[in-house]
């Protein structure tokens, strides 16, 4: 099927060039940073993990949200979602492919990432994480083969596909879940250790992962004959509000117990997040602009007039992803080591070598992306010529 | 086939970049460098842990297995086929004999275009970075 | 465990000497292989040779009042930066420390008492690991470079560590180091005798295991001239630890946590 992707107008092929460009230039840091080590980066002895871990973080939450699509298709045979389930599958793919580089960029040595293999260590959660996303990966792959195969030669697919499908379920689950716990499970990081981590992340995860997936669809919808129709668009925004207002929730949560117990070690986190702490507010513009957008977005969810409103609702995913971006992929990883455990405020700032190489998986994301779907569409005969 | 020709030049092309470094050896006549080892003199030379035969083939595998005794296990004591007490050190039994590391190591690791990562960290004795 | 080894070694023997002299009939003369690829390591010899005494548990305590007579000491940092090959970046983003020294409030920071008595307040206390009787530096590690050993010591193995830096994540007491770049060109004077570290691994201090494997004092014990850190047995009633604990208050960080941390402080 990839002879699909070959094919495409000038517009697809600048694409392509465009993505490979900024691949390249964040390869070519990548082998800057290979040679001179990770100090290259903003990361020090007391902030260890920074940009790639919370690129990593965010990831698989996007990931993760392919579920929203394909539980209602296979699992309640909702008919609507026929036509997208198969792109939620692909932004999954791309997704968890991205979560892999952004962890073995972070490695200090990536050649030894074997030995995770050849020592399996089942007390460690990141032995558990690479475990399930690479799972997650293999069944991605099997079950949008196999669907898209059979689509094309206008068949049913095979019924042995269906448990399969049925168990990518609970493993999309599982994969956020176990990373949440990657976080949740350390006592020397407070902001971290929180019950409500895991399932914040999922309420996060399922409505920034289905954001970007109507903004794709939008998007193709304006450059192609690719018509889901409006009634899968209506269905998405509304599992988008109520996993946002669960999001919203839990963030809520997280302030009371830290503010009302008035522990130290848990409020301290949040004043550096909202407020700085020491002369220290890197992040505090971000913050606030991620609480905003978050309650803004909300609010035209939640009314039915706005959220009916195509462009509107257009805009309104755009925010939703960019405020729970911040939310994990700047703020949440970063805070759990400010102040340090020995009461030290410390700055963390990404560099530009590290910004780009950022940037470049990003943009091997959308590569995988652009020719997923184009494969996909090409399948169904969707596309202009 | 269709574009016969293009394909067959671009193959031979390809196979061409692809050996050059080979190319490049055999033309600069690197290809006949042979590993010229520097073994320890008569006086200077002690009984090795193993045979000649032996540490030729295995003194990696002997080496990893050092490796995980010591750092792993805290054993550090071996004991050869001659009942001969040996510490499992790298830099203190093995160069203790084989002192000249671009002489001996270097010799087949180059010609062989293995690079171990051992003096990465373990010190090479005499090197210019041991200012003592 | 070493009958697999026995068993690998023999394999790739095989396989290598089959190669070697493409003799390929020979192969299956066993005699000459085991004659070949025995490596004396395991059988019973290897009993005597035990380098590790599970009966132990190694712990230290340190007097503060000791500690505290000499300003500005760093003999303990020294002995110790200088026999490990610990570089010295002259930078806090990149820094590397096994031992060193924070002001009392911050080494305890769970101790927080508005009026402290005058001989605390503000003074620097050495801290290093802890060396936890249940580390979650140990629980994180993906690939089991660092671990607890049967004396209690925790342990790094700097060939297997992939510098996936969750053990530091995972550290209450911030402990552990990480390689940011290429370390040697930042040691001052290197010692052959003990390996520098690569970029890209953790590290920290491992109680001198190096040492202590000869029957020596860690270093940081030795070089103290005013004999406040005490090395010895915890498991050994009569230990040189243990009367001190008997007999003074002290105190260890973080204990609330329950990681155990096996450094007590006599304040």
């Amino acid at each position: 099927m990839l002879e699909y992707a070959l094919k495409g107008t000038k517009k697809y092929w600048g694409w392509i060039f465009f993505l490979s460009l900024i691949i390249f230039v964040g390869v070519w840091f990548y082998l800057k940073q290979f040679s001179y080590g990770l100090g290259i980066t903003g990361l020090s002895r007391n902030v260890t993990w920074g940009f790639y871990i919370a690129q990593f973080t965010f990831l698989v939450g996007v990931a993760a949200s392919g579920v929203m699509v394909v539980l209602p298709y296979y699992l309640h045979n909702y008919k609507a979602f026929g036509k997208i389930t198969i792109l939620g599958e692909f932004l999954a793919i791309a997704s968890v492919i991205m979560c892999m580089l952004f962890v073995f960029v972070d490695m200090g040595q990536p050649l030894r990432l074997i030995n995770v293999f050849l020592y399996p260590t089942p007390h460690s959660l990141m032995f558990w994480d690479i475990m399930v996303l690479s799972g997650y990966l293999l069944l991605n792959i099997l079950i949008s083969h196999i669907t898209l195969e059979a689509e094309r030669k206008s068949m049913p697919p095979p019924k042995w596909i269906r448990p399969i499908i049925i168990l990518s379920i609970p493993w999309a689950i599982s994969i956020h879940t176990v990373t949440a716990f990657l976080y949740s499970g350390l006592a020397a990081r407070p902001f971290w250790m929180t019950a409500v981590l895991a399932p914040r992340f999922l309420a996060s995860a399922f409505s920034s992962g289905p954001a970007l997936l109507l903004i794709m669809v939008f998007i193709i919808r304006k450059l192609t004959k690719f018509d889901p129709g409006d009634e899968p668009i209506r269905k998405m925004a509304i599992i988008i509000t109520y996993a946002m207002c669960a999001n919203v929730f839990f963030i809520l949560m997280e302030f009371f117990t830290a503010f009302y117990s008035a522990i130290p070690e848990h409020i301290t986190h949040f004043q550096y997040l909202f407020f700085g702490l020491e002369g220290h507010n890197t992040l505090v513009p971000w913050m606030w602009t991620s609480a905003l957008l978050a309650i803004v977005s909300l609010v035209f969810l939640l009314i039915p007039k706005t959220r009916n409103n195509n462009r509107i609702l257009f805009a309104v995913c755009i925010a939703i992803f960019v405020s729970i971006w911040i939310d994990k992929g700047l703020g949440m990883v970063v805070t759990g080591f400010i102040p340090t455990p020995l009461g030290d405020v410390v700055d963390y700032i990404p560099t530009i070598p590290e910004t780009l190489i950022s940037l470049s998986i990003w943009a091997i994301g959308f590569f995988l992306i652009t020719v997923f779907y184009k494969i996909a569409l090409s399948v169904r005969r969707e596309l202009l010529t | 086939m269709y574009d016969s020709g293009k394909i067959i030049l671009g193959l031979i092309i390809f196979v061409g970049l692809f050996t050059s470094p080979i190319w490049y050896d055999l033309a600069s006549g690197k290809a006949a460098d042979k590993p010229n080892l520097v073994f320890p003199t008569k006086e200077d030379q002690k009984e090795c842990v193993n045979t000649a035969e032996y540490m030729r083939e295995f003194h990696m595998d002997l080496l990893n297995v050092w490796r995980d005794e010591v750092v792993r296990k805290g054993v550090r004591t071996y004991t050869s086929n001659t009942g001969k007490h040996f510490e499992m050190s790298l830099t203190k039994t093995c160069t203790g004999c084989h002192s000249n590391k671009a002489e001996f190591c270097d010799q087949c690791h180059n010609y062989l275009g293995v690079t171990p990562y051992c003096w990465n960290c373990h010190v090479e004795p005499h090197s210019a970075e041991i200012k003592r | 465990m070493n009958e697999n080894r026995r068993k690998f070694l023999k394999l790739t023997g095989l396989a290598a000497l089959g190669a070697a002299t493409g003799k390929f009939a020979d192969v299956f003369a066993k005699e000459k292989l085991t004659k070949i690829s025995s490596l004396n390591i395991t059988g019973k010899k290897r009993t005597t040779l035990v380098g590790i005494d599970s009966k132990k548990r190694w712990a230290m305590v340190i007097d503060l009042k000791k500690c505290l007579v000499e300003e500005g000491c760093t003999k303990c940092i020294d002995a110790c930066h200088k026999i490990h090959n610990v570089p010295d970046f002259e930078n806090p983003k990149d820094e590397i420390k096994w031992i060193w020294k924070e002001p009392y409030e911050q080494a305890f920071l769970d101790q927080e008492n508005y009026y402290q008595k005058d001989n605390l307040k503000d003074k620097p206390v050495p801290i290093f690991c802890n060396h936890c009787d249940n580390p979650p530096c140990v629980r994180v590690c993906p690939t089991e470079a660092t671990w607890k050993r049967e004396d209690g010591i925790v342990m790094m193995d700097w060939h297997r560590c992939i510098g996936c830096r969750y053990c530091m994540a995972a550290c209450p007491y911030g402990s552990r180091s990480f390689n940011w770049r290429d370390p040697r060109p930042f040691i001052k004077d290197i010692d052959p005798d003990f390996p520098t570290r690569t970029k890209g691994v953790v590290e920290k201090c491992t109680f001198c295991d190096e040492r202590i494997a000869k029957g020596q004092l860690p270093a940081c014990v030795e070089a103290c001239s005013e004999k406040a850190m005490v090395f010895g047995d915890l498991n050994d009633p009569k230990s040189n630890v243990r009367e001190l604990l008997k007999e003074n208050f002290s105190i260890r960080r973080k204990p609330e946590l329950g990681t155990n941390p096996e450094i007590y402080y006599l304040v």
